[in-house]
């Protein structure tokens, strides 16, 4: 069993065809849905939690890639330019899923993606604008 | 027994001189107690690195020929006061550039200190002895007669943590403040904290030789708000922000990895700073203070979501529980998270013991102390009638 997050982009034409159901019938994966947004007449983004067979999730994405649907694993999303970073902590304060963390044994801020459920906080929390992200602008609060 | 600073420095031009960070120095104390902490020990390290809004350089740039008298500057579109002589000016690190929010003073002196270039423009009326009425072009640190960083309030002496009970997001000098008590933020660096191992500031003063920026640089004077009748606790360290300082120091010998530019969503632009001061253990007294530990500093958790003046104070805590990651409050666990860099405050505190170490750096003994009964007027004008 493999469990990862990803962000669906959907096009205009895309975005009403019912994937999860597909997902769910034809190759047996577990979803769970993070955050959804559609912006009217432009795009949809879905990010969702998925977890199921490794060979089924490479189908399933296959499956998505032949129905025009764009997957970005949530891991490649939300970057932080670490060298840049001072370790202040402004981003842990706002960060809730603890991708964002403080090491209080350093006193580093330590960065896991894979727990990122990006919903941007951290972009405007950080003083030194050093971390940005792709999904649907960042916006706070704008799922 | 007692030491003067004279005996602390000739001990450090011996390479004798036995230094610790702050932190070091409770462990110390722990394991030995605090008469032997306060024999062996001569020197102990302390340091922060925190968003400081009072902060600024003032900048010579040199005479043009033909010569101007500035009226009006911009470096990089932020503008400079140059109410002062024909080429002086200060610059602000909060002032912003025109027509941006998220570029300002802060952003220039970093670009200053990294060596970039920065673009000038200045404007005159033209006099005699000035006829030039314009002025632009690119200058450098390089290139600029002068420049030294001359900070009005740095280093508080503690601060508020702070918490927002509103429906809506806050944003704040304090970050960002989630909705209904959604976290707490707070901005010392504790026991590593300069001026809370110094509650009384005995040791520091008008001319106490410090770590600015990176560089060697100096108390010039007391902090603007500087409050030292602030409530104290029973050791003497006051229970929020309370003493504050003046400080000065070679902006053309600082780096960037101790001045960074901030920037605070919906509420405007600072800078990092990185002061780090070096505290003379004269006697058992201050072996006491200097081991101040994180659970024996308390400060006011208040609450951000009330606008006024008086902010309520919704309990008093300290900073082992703020350090822990979370307080309680009205029974709930609420996550904690600061906002000036502990990490960085060490690798200052580690600097400056290196600096001592190695007999480059000695101590200053003030030339004044600092004002021990000022207190911190507000401001209520007289209404216009
Ligand atoms: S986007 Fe949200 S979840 Fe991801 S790291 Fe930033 S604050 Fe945390
Ligand atoms: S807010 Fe920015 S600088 Fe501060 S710890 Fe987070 S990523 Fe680093």
């Amino acid at each position: 069993m493999v469990k990862e997050r990803f962000t669906f982009v959907f096009s205009p034409d895309t975005y009403a065809k019912p994937i999860t159901y597909h997902l769910v019938k034809d190759y047996d994966l577990r979803i769970n849905i993070l955050r959804a947004e559609i912006t009217p007449g432009e795009e949809g983004h879905l990010l969702a939690e998925i977890e199921g067979e490794e060979d089924n999730l490479r189908r399933a994405l296959e499956f998505l890639a032949a129905e025009k649907i764009e997957v970005i694993p949530t891991t490649r999303q939300v970057t932080v330019r670490q060298e840049e970073c001072v370790h202040c902590g402004a981003c842990t304060a706002v960060c809730f899923s603890g991708a964002m963390a403080m090491n209080r044994e350093e006193w580093k801020m330590e960065f896991r993606p894979e727990k990122c459920i990006v919903c941007g906080l951290c972009i405007e929390a950080c003083p030194l604008r050093i971390i940005s992200v792709g999904f649907g602008g960042g916006k706070a609060g704008e799922a | 027994m007692a030491k003067t600073f004279a005996e602390i420095n000739e001990k450090i031009k011996k390479g004798e001189a036995v230094v610790l960070t702050a932190e070091e120095v409770v462990r110390m104390a722990d394991e030995q107690g605090l008469k032997a902490t306060a024999e062996k020990v001569d020197v102990v390290t302390t340091a922060t690195f925190g968003p400081m809004c009072s902060s600024g350089a003032f900048v010579n740039f040199g005479h043009s020929d033909p010569p101007i008298k500035m009226a009006k500057v911009w470096l990089n579109q932020v503008p400079a006061y140059t109410g002062i002589a024909a080429v002086d000016a200060y610059i602000g690190a909060t002032e912003l550039a025109e027509g941006r929010e998220d570029y300002g003073g802060a952003h220039v002196i970093e670009e200053l200190v990294a060596g970039k270039s920065v673009r000038l423009k200045a404007l005159a009326q033209g006099t005699d002895c000035y006829p030039r009425k314009e002025l632009e072009g690119y200058v450098s640190k390089e290139t600029i007669n002068e420049a030294f960083l001359f900070n009005p309030r740095n280093a508080y002496q503690n601060y508020v943590a702070a918490t927002n009970s509103t429906n809506r997001i806050l944003y704040t000098y304090m970050g960002m403040l989630l909705p209904k008590f959604g976290n707490v933020t707070y901005s010392t660096s504790g026991q590593l904290s300069p001026l809370l191992n110094d509650p009384y500031l005995r040791t520091i003063g008008v001319g106490t030789r410090i770590f600015l920026g990176g560089t060697q640089g100096y108390v010039a004077w007391h902090g603007t708000q500087h409050n030292p009748q602030k409530a104290r606790g029973e050791n003497g360290v006051p229970v929020g922000g309370a003493g504050t300082l003046s400080l000065i120091g070679d902006l053309k010998a600082m780096t960037t990895e101790y001045l960074k530019a901030a920037v605070f969503k919906n509420y405007g632009v600072s800078m990092f700073v990185g002061v780090g001061i070096p505290i003379p253990m004269l006697d058992e007294d201050m072996a006491r203070f200097v081991t101040v530990r994180d659970r024996e500093i308390k400060t006011t958790l208040l609450d951000y979501g009330v606008p006024g003046r008086s902010r309520p104070t919704l309990k008093v805590v300290d900073y082992e529980e703020l350090k822990s990651g979370f307080v309680e409050l009205n029974g709930r666990k609420v996550r904690t998270a600061p906002l000036s860099s502990i990490f960085k405050a060490r690798q200052i505190a580690a600097t400056l013991k290196e600096w001592i170490e190695r007999g480059e750096f000695l101590l200053q003994e003030p030339a004044a102390p600092l004002p021990a009964d000022a207190t911190v007027k507000p401001l209520d004008v007289k209404e216009l009638d």
